[in-house]
């Protein structure tokens, strides 16, 4: 606590000296429109109103004021790099694409140009060995923890064994959507399930074909890897064939309150996995309210707020400017670069004492952010929709995944890549 | 008889009511298309945009609440009423009316005599301007649409089929409403076009235009006609799929599904609409049945294509279009 103080007071003390300082540039890679428009504005809401609350409440993170201007993509990879292009040169920090296809091609761009992305939960889940991707993180959680913290809650709820059960995976047929299946078949051998592999072509409006299937081979339970359109559908199909809503398991992408509004009761029960908490019991949303709302100053029409999606993105937010802290204490300036910011990703530790500072004790899992680890520990919960109350509640504490599964498997693939590319180890 | 024949007839016959949904879309395309040469490219963004407004006028939203509020500082969203469905359905018609007449007055008047090329580069341009616009208009967030379309299986095709063949069918109460709307509208587009004044003038301008003009039948009439008959279809195909999905940008990307259809039914034939939809239906169904699993599945986008596209190859005008006759 003393160390705190004491970092605060130089960063204070270098703020006070200071002439002018620049502002902190977030561009913010959104997507209001297209295909994925309404889950995109959600997210975007969350990340906006937060950097304005900073901004109103505290005059900016360290005396700073924070400028997130948001760049509109409409879910294009292509758009999203010339959104990378246009405002990189403006001193941006970090950026936080939405998108596991852009992230993908936005790797080499940023390590070339030394600017650090955040792909919270999604994108290229090996980028979490830090000792490859120095500029990429996906802390608190990525694909591949998800999906071990599913098969340990179906674990849990049945006695600890998956012995002779059936899983069916219902996948966006993408490099998203494609990205849990070596986790699941590795846990499928270690637990003795058989996966059946779904694929489902964007955008995913018509799922008969697979629900058919589903219904004849009567699967004990069926994981949901979409996005948008997919997900409604899917909820809804499952419904039609009358699938049990508690053995439908979505990964956090498919877990929105968007996803399942649609199906109206009959999505009653539905599960998913997430890294943090749902709904708007938090004293942050009091402070956003004044500030933000009441001021007229929300990034949409504030009906957003609360919404899973909407506080995922308050919470990408909240990671980012607490690791703006973390630069500015270590860097002793309140003017930082992306280099710095880097570095403030790098040392992110979060605890229950700044989460409670923040107004959000218990919104998420503590952990820690190392060179070597980019991803934090990857702790996730399972959330259940109430159809009647529409609301998700937490049904699991935050849970370990299965790391003995899982860092060989990024060692692999991470090994793999930096060998196609010549990468030398970045932690030594 | 044996699971897996019993497997192939239930696939078979969804492929058959997923293919109904198909052609809703598609005649919307056709209706234009043959009154007046164009293929709006439209006519997906239309579905979206009536849906749209079939949920707004229903749950009271207040148009451009958004705008508003930002320009004058309010903050409304709701007018506090509900419409019941029925009044809200053929209130959405009216602005389907509203819309065509729109596009007719401010669009392809000042188009006439123009090649179709510069028609269809304009339907790409509404196409864009109406996603902008409906999002102003009603919002860019998803939407439950509850018009009392019923979902989920039919238990008496389930039951009987299962005393039957010891396997009960699955068959969903939605596909089965479209199905008989579908049938319903394609009777009623028929009767239109061959009772009435309106209907066969309609049938005169997409005959000949140079013809229809001379003996005094109003092209800008028709044009509306054809845009609001399209615009009401939209509103059907809006309503089948949005109770699906709930109403949301992802329905105008409903067209993609069209396009096969038309490929192989004829642009130009309402009855070919209806067929090439059901033969792209249990076409892609079937085939993702059968030989998906083998090729690691999702067959079902591309399949309607090859399968149009092999029709295309022995018959270029589609299976009911017009035969191509060019003479030197």
């Amino acid at each position: 606590m003393k160390l705190t103080k004491l970092a605060a007071f130089a960063v204070a003390a270098v703020v006070a000296a200071s002439p002018v300082l620049a502002d902190l540039e977030f561009p913010s890679i959104s997507y209001r429109t297209g295909p994925f428009g309404a889950n995109g504005a959600e997210v975007a809401d969350g990340f906006s109103d937060y950097m304005t609350l900073l901004n109103e409440r505290d005059g900016g993170i360290g005396g700073a004021r924070v400028n997130a201007v948001e760049c509109e993509t409409g879910f294009s990879a292509e758009k999203t790099l010339e959104c990378y292009e246009a405002t990189k040169g403006n001193g941006a920090l970090v950026y936080s694409p939405l998108s596991t296809a852009a992230t993908y091609q936005m790797i080499p761009r940023v390590t070339a140009d030394g600017i650090p992305l955040l792909s919270m939960g999604y994108g290229r889940t090996s980028v979490s060995n830090g000792d490859v991707f120095s500029h990429i993180f996906n802390f608190p959680g990525n694909y591949w923890t998800g999906a071990s913290v599913i098969v340990n809650h179906l674990l849990d709820i049945n006695d600890g064994s998956l012995e002779g059960k059936t899983i069916a995976l219902a996948f966006h047929n993408s490099a998203f959507g494609k990205e849990p299946i070596r986790t699941l078949e590795t846990l499928g051998e270690m637990h003795g399930f058989d996966l059946t592999l779904l694929p489902i072509d964007s955008p995913g409006q018509e799922q008969k074909s697979q629900w058919l299937q589903i219904r004849r081979e009567k699967p004990d339970y069926v994981l949901l890897w979409g996005w948008g359109v997919m997900n409604q559908v899917a909820i809804q199909e499952a419904a039609n064939i009358r699938f049990p809503m508690e053995n439908f398991i979505g990964v956090w992408w498919s877990g929105s309150d968007n996803d399942v509004i649609p199906a109206g009761a009959a999505s009653d029960g539905y599960k998913a996995v997430t890294f943090h908490a749902v709904g708007s019991d938090f004293p942050v949303f009091a402070d956003i309210q004044k500030y933000v709302t009441d001021a007229g100053l929300s990034a949409g029409d504030g009906g957003n707020v609360g919404t899973v999606l909407y506080n995922r993105g308050m919470y990408q937010a909240v990671l980012m400017s607490e690791a703006v802290k973390v630069a500015q204490a270590m860097h002793g300036t309140a003017d930082i670069t992306a280099a710095m910011m880097r570095d403030g990703l790098e040392n992110l530790v979060i605890t229950d004492d700044m989460m409670e500072a923040i107004g959000l004790k218990g919104f998420g899992p503590n952990f820690e952010v190392s060179c070597a680890n980019h991803g934090g520990p990857g702790l996730g919960a399972i959330q259940q929709w109430d159809a009647e109350t529409q609301s998700w509640s937490l049904i699991t504490d935050f849970g370990a995944p299965d790391m003995d599964v899982i860092a060989p498997l990024i060692a692999a693939d991470s090994a793999a890549y930096a060998a196609e590319n010549e990468i030398a180890s970045q932690c030594n | 008889m044996p699971d897996q024949l019993l497997f192939a007839i239930e696939v078979a016959l969804n492929g058959l009511m997923t293919g109904v949904l198909y052609a809703l879309v598609a005649l919307g395309f056709v209706l234009i298309f043959k009154a007046s040469g164009v293929f709006n490219y439209a006519q997906g963004v239309m579905a979206l945009f009536a849906a749209m407004t079939l949920v707004g006028i229903q749950k009271g939203q207040v148009p451009f609440a958004h705008l508003i509020n930002s320009i004058f500082g309010t903050d409304i969203h709701h007018f506090g009423w509900h419409v019941p469905s029925i009044i809200a359905i053929i209130l959405t018609a009216g602005v389907m009316v509203l819309f065509a007449w729109i596009v007719e007055r401010y669009i392809l008047k000042h188009l006439v005599n123009q090649p179709e090329i510069i028609l269809f580069m304009a339907t790409i341009g509404l196409t864009y301007f109406m996603e902008g616009f409906g999002d102003l208009m009603w919002g860019a967030d998803l939407k439950r649409l509850d018009v009392g379309l019923p979902q989920g299986i039919n238990d008496m095709i389930d039951i009987t089929t299962a005393e039957w063949f010891g396997y009960g069918f699955f068959i969903d109460n939605l596909d089965i409403v479209a199905t008989i709307i579908a049938a319903i509208l394609v009777a009623g587009l028929i009767l239109f076009s061959q009772y009435t004044k309106q209907g066969r003038a309609m049938r005169a301008v997409a005959d000949d235009h140079q013809a229809a003009l001379s003996v005094g039948i109003s092209l800008r009439f028709i044009w509306v006609l054809v845009w609001s008959l399209a615009g009401f279809v939209a509103l059907v195909a809006g309503m089948m799929w949005g109770a699906k999905s709930g109403v949301q940008f992802s329905l105008s990307l409903i067209a993609l599904k069209a396009l096969p259809v038309l490929m192989l039914g004829g642009f130009t034939s309402i009855p070919g609409a209806i067929v090439g939809g059901l033969i792209i239906g249990v076409g892609e169904k079937l085939f993702e049945f059968s030989i998906g699993p083998l090729i690691g599945g999702a067959t079902e986008n591309w399949f309607a294509y090859v399968l149009a596209l092999l029709f295309l190859v022995f018959r270029p005008q589609g299976l009911f279009g017009e035969k191509i006759i060019e003479r030197v």
